[in-house]
């Protein structure tokens, strides 16, 4: 918790905060990791798969197999989401399955799903991004920085 | 009659005669599936929408109250209800159906009970010869408004909690001598108490003082020792919270057992149901004392009980911005209607 919270508690709910947290269950961190490594990593190993799969029978190569092969995990991500599998799979992998490509996929579908019952251009069309909408907004902003950043050091020679 | 600082005692005796309790398929698969009148199998009830099957639960709710009395919703004076959605309007718009003089309630998950204590008051003293008083969630509907969508993965921590599909509803009247039904006799009604708490996945930790504070200040009130309760039940601390408002109490002076301190998000549902620290919601402690508790005080299991009620009274906009939880608790002594001598 930041600290400038802290300073605005009266001394009785600093006591309280302190007695509360010995009841609090711990998020079990290590067991957390484990599942997620595995998740996550299995989730990788079918997109290496496919990414063969690709290149092995359709005329890509290692450079331009990507976007085929991200739009086929987002597709398997849409189909577990709507059959409402993905959310237990991320009750149990956590970081596994929200970190992969097939998370975000998740976050668009699930709020899509969400707000079907409100019509299709102020339901679906306001709110499919709702979730993902920051991590796209910052993600381009950020990598338009790298590459601003990159093209000063070129110009100026030190790179 | 008021007593103490913020308690009433009801001296005529209000009687709960009907009750009407709807649920989800969840609660099907719960602990207490048997004391429930209608179970959905399906969260959309047949509706287009989560927020109309929300009200066809209270609806629902309302006609098995009514049907079981055979009486007809023109008999009613008031309805005192409410749920969590914003302005209320599964509530509202159950009251637009149903055609009775309305009052809509906010007190997120202590709706309920401050329902119960004002029919019980309204009733006491003449003020109508039939009050019907409830509260409704509806998970899916609830969990869009205040939490990701239903079928995002991310991962809730165990001290997160799960919105209970469900409405209660019961009818209140005038006591009639020799009539064997349970009786409201006090209600404590609370005040907000904030202790800083931030985390919107962590409402039992929020909700404990609140808890802890109402149930104090009635036994200050009514100069009553907790012995006098056979069991005295929260609304939807769950796991943590409900450890925390025990702590809380004891340390108060109250001497409570282990045994006769309950929570009615910890009785709903069975331990291999992935809720994690336990039910929630404005129906949880609604469907649990009309349905469940009040059987349990029909068959004898319990003499007396007190039913307190927690709410968090939170919204999705103030979490953004970074305010605390402020939470509120009332509570309603119970008990059955038994030949004076």
């Amino acid at each position: 918790m930041a600290t400038s919270k802290q300073k605005n508690m009266t001394p009785q709910q600093r006591n309280y905060q302190q007695l509360q947290q010995k009841h609090e269950i711990k998020r079990p961190v290590l067991k957390n990791c484990i599942k997620a490594f595995f998740v996550g990593g299995i989730i990788c190993v079918i997109g290496q798969a496919i990414s063969y799969f690709y290149i092995y029978y359709f005329d890509f190569t290692e450079q331009s197999v990507g976007n085929p092969t991200v739009a086929t995990m987002v597709f398997l991500s849409m189909l577990l989401t709507g059959f409402g599998v993905y959310d237990r799979l991320g009750q149990f992998a956590g970081a596994g399955s929200a970190v992969p490509v097939t998370g975000f996929g998740n976050a668009v579908i699930s709020a899509a799903i969400e707000h079907r019952t409100e019509g299709f251009v102020l339901g679906v069309g306001g709110n499919m991004f709702k979730l993902a909408g920051s991590v796209i907004l910052f993600g381009v902003f950020s990598a338009f920085v790298v590459a601003l950043i990159k093209t000063l050091l070129v110009i100026w020679g030190v790179l | 009659m008021l007593k103490g600082h913020q308690s009433w005692i009801f001296t005529n005796r209000p009687m709960i005669t009907s009750t009407g309790v709807t649920g989800g398929p969840f609660e099907a698969n719960g602990n207490l599936a048997e004391d429930f009148d209608l179970l959905y199998e399906d969260l959309w009830m047949g509706k287009e929408t989560y927020e109309k099957a929300h009200r066809l639960l209270l609806e629902e709710a309302i006609k098995t109250a009514l049907n079981k009395r055979n009486m007809e919703k023109e008999q009613i004076q008031f309805l005192f209800a409410g749920d969590l959605i914003n302005q209320i309007t599964p509530t509202s718009f159950a009251a637009r159906t149903m055609q009775i003089p309305y009052f809509g309630l906010f007190g997120a998950c202590s709706t309920s009970m401050e329902g119960l204590a004002l029919a019980s008051f309204v009733v006491n003293y003449q003020g109508a010869n039939y009050v019907l008083t409830g509260a409704s969630s509806h998970n899916a509907a609830v969990e869009k408004q205040f939490r990701y969508p239903t079928e995002y993965g991310g991962q809730k921590p165990p001290t997160a909690q799960w919105t209970i599909t469900g409405a209660g509803v019961a009818l209140v009247q005038p006591n009639e001598p020799g009539q064997v039904f349970p009786v409201t006799t006090a209600a404590t009604i609370g005040k907000v108490i904030d202790m800083g708490l931030t985390d919107p996945f962590n409402m039992g930790g929020a909700m404990a003082p609140a808890a802890a504070d109402t149930i104090i200040a009635h036994f200050r009130d009514l100069q009553l020792d907790p012995s006098y309760y056979d069991l005295i039940v929260t609304g939807d601390l769950g796991r943590v919270g409900h450890d925390t408002a025990f702590e809380l109490i004891n340390k108060s002076g109250l001497e409570l057992e282990r045994g006769q301190f309950q929570d009615c998000g910890l009785l709903m549902y069975k331990d291999d149901q992935p809720v994690q620290s336990g039910g929630s919601g404005a129906g949880c402690s609604a469907t649990v004392l009309y349905g469940h508790l009040l059987n349990q005080l029909k068959m004898g299991t319990y003499k007396r009980i007190l039913v307190v009620a927690t709410g968090a009274l939170l919204s999705p906009l103030s979490f953004q911005q970074n305010e605390s939880i402020p939470c509120i608790a009332h509570a309603v002594a119970i008990e059955m209607n038994e030949d004076k001598g």
